[in-house]
């Protein structure tokens, strides 16, 4: 061992920072999920091809992660000018490189075009869609390639660790924690440094530490990107918790479905090991801790904290009754931490600039900035970061870009299926955990799944509470019972079976499901069908008595006719039609033979004069 | 090529690799089902014994995770996105044709064993939706319109190699 390891640890990192120090010229292309499934990484190979052929070797090509905008991909920043383009294509590459990288020219067909003013915006800040947001902890993914550390390094990463070993006890990580207010971003939103207390407290050992990337709510893609896009940063904050309380052995259980993120973190892992930041002795001190990756299986209660530490053990993730707390028993009995990704990730954050600075941003109950997917019936989809306490009507105005089509919007689902339906009365409401709770919501992992006219209320809770009886594991009966007879209900009303007096049995068995289960998934499972009833009754009212779905969404409840001064007999739906239900002359108006439709939407997708009425 | 290894030989490979631990069971299922495709009963046979563990410990974690299957599955696999921002674009009706199409229901193969169809509760691709993943592809704004081009587009394809 060094004489002093702790003054060791700061030297390491202050030199390694200083040796990668920023990138000067480079291009970085988007390599998320969203841009390689519009095609960016064929879009990065001919960056590099053409940046050798045009001599310009020495200019960097990076592979960053999520940027957000998914919508606009694939999509570019160019630096150091920073000009952002979107849905490049490799045909425009050529031309990006002799005029954009080469001669700082801007193209600007590949520039975002403000869909009001129409004006071109050069970058990214000024784009409506970031111009308001707060990006701290998912700003980063644009300026690094997940898979090299140097490039965390040249951003300051590991400096909150450095800082951590050779400046702080574990009881000043935790009352730094607790100073900056960080709650956990999973869902419940529980204080994250009152955890770390009470495992460092905890009798019991080994003590583990755990992110929680089981990101089931559907809808919700944050976690994801950050894994992908920055695994760094939520390694380091594992690090630093596990410092804090007393760990040596850390695992991040990953969802099935993200393959891409089990491998980015992988590479991450190895090169932290690589570099002295993860296995024996952190830094030359005398701290140990080594991180390992455990992969989903597709079970959404998975990310409930006893099921998921069940998964971990190799068993069917079944939750427990929960008499004692995770923080003296949990994984393999032991003391145990868990945080979402998202939680671990703002850690170094409060340790590099202080809890003052974090906690400057946010409400009074709820500090720090959150990461929404912002998704569903929404002009600008993608990811946001905004502090705490930004109203729903500025995410969903000024930051989404309102509603697409001119269709009128009608609600936000927050919180997965543990949340509810938020109204267009309530868009002025501060978002926050606490906020969110009172109007029947919750913020859960940070899904904001937008609605216009056109969607259903009672279609969206039919959709849920079929996703939770699907989703139930089983174990108690309220839930495994309760929650497929709400299922059953919510089927009927919208086959047009529904009877009166169904709402208000659907009000008492949410209730009673929500009070006799054993954990949050069935605790919560009524929510989705409690709030839409609080809020659109009417629909459901409508749905019940009127046998009609006003938003034109369940089969059952609607017919599809042509509008005949619209038709322009084109023909096209005709041919789409899979069950020949459609007939016409040519330039003629058409007409749909009720009978033989089978209200499939393929008509409705491929007119061009929204001649298809849904009544 | 290697030449090749019957089932039970690669389980217990894959258990070996593993280190042998019961707490290792969801990786090795995983790892066997990358294998033959699903999960096929002399493996998990093989495995129990292999993990020292009894055969309903092994079934148990196979049956309730929804990413393994018993059943052999098909050459390509159609996963349809039903998270919620894809069910508000129209995940159902999609899934409606795609139903039409191949002739199956979600967890069914086609008769030619080229095509298994699946659900799953979202892929994070939302900012896409809807999405379809194909093995590994993911198809982003599917239209009702395109389905039928996708499968003949991978038909054909399959036909060429």
């Amino acid at each position: 061992m060094n004489e002093n390891p702790d003054t060791q640890a700061r030297q390491i990192m202050d030199n390694l920072t200083l040796y990668y120090g920023p990138k000067k010229k480079f291009v970085a292309i988007c390599a998320g999920t969203g841009c390689r499934a519009s095609g960016s990484l064929k879009v990065k190979e001919a960056l590099e091809a053409e940046l050798k052929k045009q001599n310009l070797g020495d200019v960097d090509v990076l592979a960053t992660g999520c940027l957000g905008f998914c919508e606009k991909g694939p999509m570019m920043v160019i630096h150091p000018d920073k000009y952002f383009y979107q849905h490049v294509k490799v045909e425009d590459v050529p031309e990006i490189i002799s005029k954009t990288v080469a001669k700082g020219e801007v193209i600007s067909r590949l520039l975002y075009r403000h869909p009001e003013t129409k004006k071109t915006l050069f970058r990214e800040e000024d784009l409506p869609f970031y111009k308001k947001q707060h990006r701290v902890v998912f700003g980063q993914n644009g300026m690094i390639d997940p898979a090299r550390i140097e490039d965390y390094f040249a951003i300051n990463g590991y400096q909150a660790l450095g800082k951590v070993l050779s400046e702080m006890t574990p009881e000043d990580v935790i009352s730094e924690v607790k100073k900056a207010g960080l709650r956990g971003r999973g869902g419940g939103g529980f204080h994250a440094a009152v955890k770390w207390e009470g495992v460092r407290r905890a009798h019991g050992d080994p003590k583990y530490v755990i992110a929680n990337g089981d990101e089931g709510d559907p809808g919700a893609y944050m976690d994801r990107s950050l894994m992908e896009g920055n695994p760094h940063s939520v390694i380091e904050g594992m690090i630093i918790g596990a410092y804090a309380v007393g760990s040596n052995q850390g695992y991040i259980y990953v969802r099935n479905e993200y393959p891409l993120a089990v491998t980015h973190l992988s590479i991450a892992i190895e090169a932290a090991r690589e570099m002295g930041l993860l296995g024996k002795n952190i830094l030359g001190t005398d701290f140990s801790f080594d991180i390992q990756i455990t992969k989903g299986a597709g079970a959404f209660v998975c990310g409930e904290s006893s099921a998921l530490f069940a998964s971990v053990e190799g068993r069917a993730g079944e939750p427990r009754a929960k008499y004692v707390h995770a923080v003296e028993k949990g994984l393999y009995d032991k003391p145990t931490v868990l945080n979402n990704v998202e939680t671990w990730a703002n850690v170094p954050l409060i340790i590099n600039r202080g809890a003052d600075w974090y906690n400057s941003i946010g409400t009074e109950g709820s500090k720090g900035t959150k990461i929404f997917s912002l998704v569903g019936k929404i002009n600008n989809t993608g990811l946001i970061e905004v502090p705490m306490g930004t109203t729903l009507y500025e995410i969903i105005y000024d930051m989404g870009g309102g509603i697409p089509n001119g269709k009128k919007f009608k609600a936000v689902q927050t919180g997965g299926p543990s949340g509810g339906c938020i109204p267009e009365s309530l868009l002025d409401i501060p978002v926050d955990f606490d906020k969110l709770y009172e109007v029947g919501s919750m913020m859960g992992s940070g899904g904001m799944i937008v609605m216009d006219e056109t969607s259903c209320m009672v279609d969206v809770a039919r959709y849920f509470l079929e996703f939770l009886k699907e989703e139930s594991c089983g174990k108690c009966v309220p839930c495994r019972e309760g929650v497929r007879r709400m299922s059953d209900i919510l089927e009927d009303i919208c086959a047009g079976k529904g009877r009166e007096g169904d709402v208000e049995l659907l009000e008492t068995m949410g209730k009673a499901i929500a009070d006799g289960s054993l954990c949050a998934l069935g605790g919560s499972a009524p929510n989705p069908v409690l709030s839409t009833i609080r809020y659109f009754r009417e629909e459901y009212d409508a749905h019940i008595r009127d046998h009609r779905c006003p938003a034109g969404v369940c089969k059952a409840l609607i017919r599809y006719s042509i509008d005949a001064e619209k038709c322009t007999g084109c023909g096209v739906c005709v041919k789409v039609c899979a069950t020949k239900a459609i007939s016409g002359e040519k330039k003629k108006a058409h007409v749909i033979d009720k009978d033989q439709c089978t209200r499939c939407g393929a008509c409705i997708q491929s007119c061009k004069f929204d001649a298809i009425n849904v009544k | 090529m290697t030449k090749p290894i019957s089932v039970a030989a690669k389980t217990r490979q894959i258990v070996k690799k593993h280190g042998g631990g019961k707490s290792a069971m969801i990786a090795v299922l995983q790892d066997i089902q990358e294998a033959f495709n699903y999960l096929p009963k002399e493996a998990l046979k093989t495995a129990a014994k292999a993990m020292n563990v009894p055969m309903s410990r092994v079934y148990e974690a196979a049956t309730f995770y929804t990413a393994f299957s018993l059943k052999p599955r098909g050459k390509h696999i159609v996963k349809i996105c039903k998270g919620t921002a894809c069910h508000v674009r129209g995940a159902a009706i999609l899934q409606d044709r795609f139903e039409t199409t191949l002739g199956i229901k979600p967890g069914q193969t086609t008769a030619d064993g080229n095509f298994s169809l699946e659900t799953v509760n979202c892929v994070g691709a939302c900012a896409l939706g809807p999405v379809v993943v194909i093995n590994a592809d993911y198809h982003g704004q599917v239209t009702i319109n395109k389905v039928d081009k996708i499968i003949k587009k991978i038909n054909e394809e399959g036909a060429q190699s």
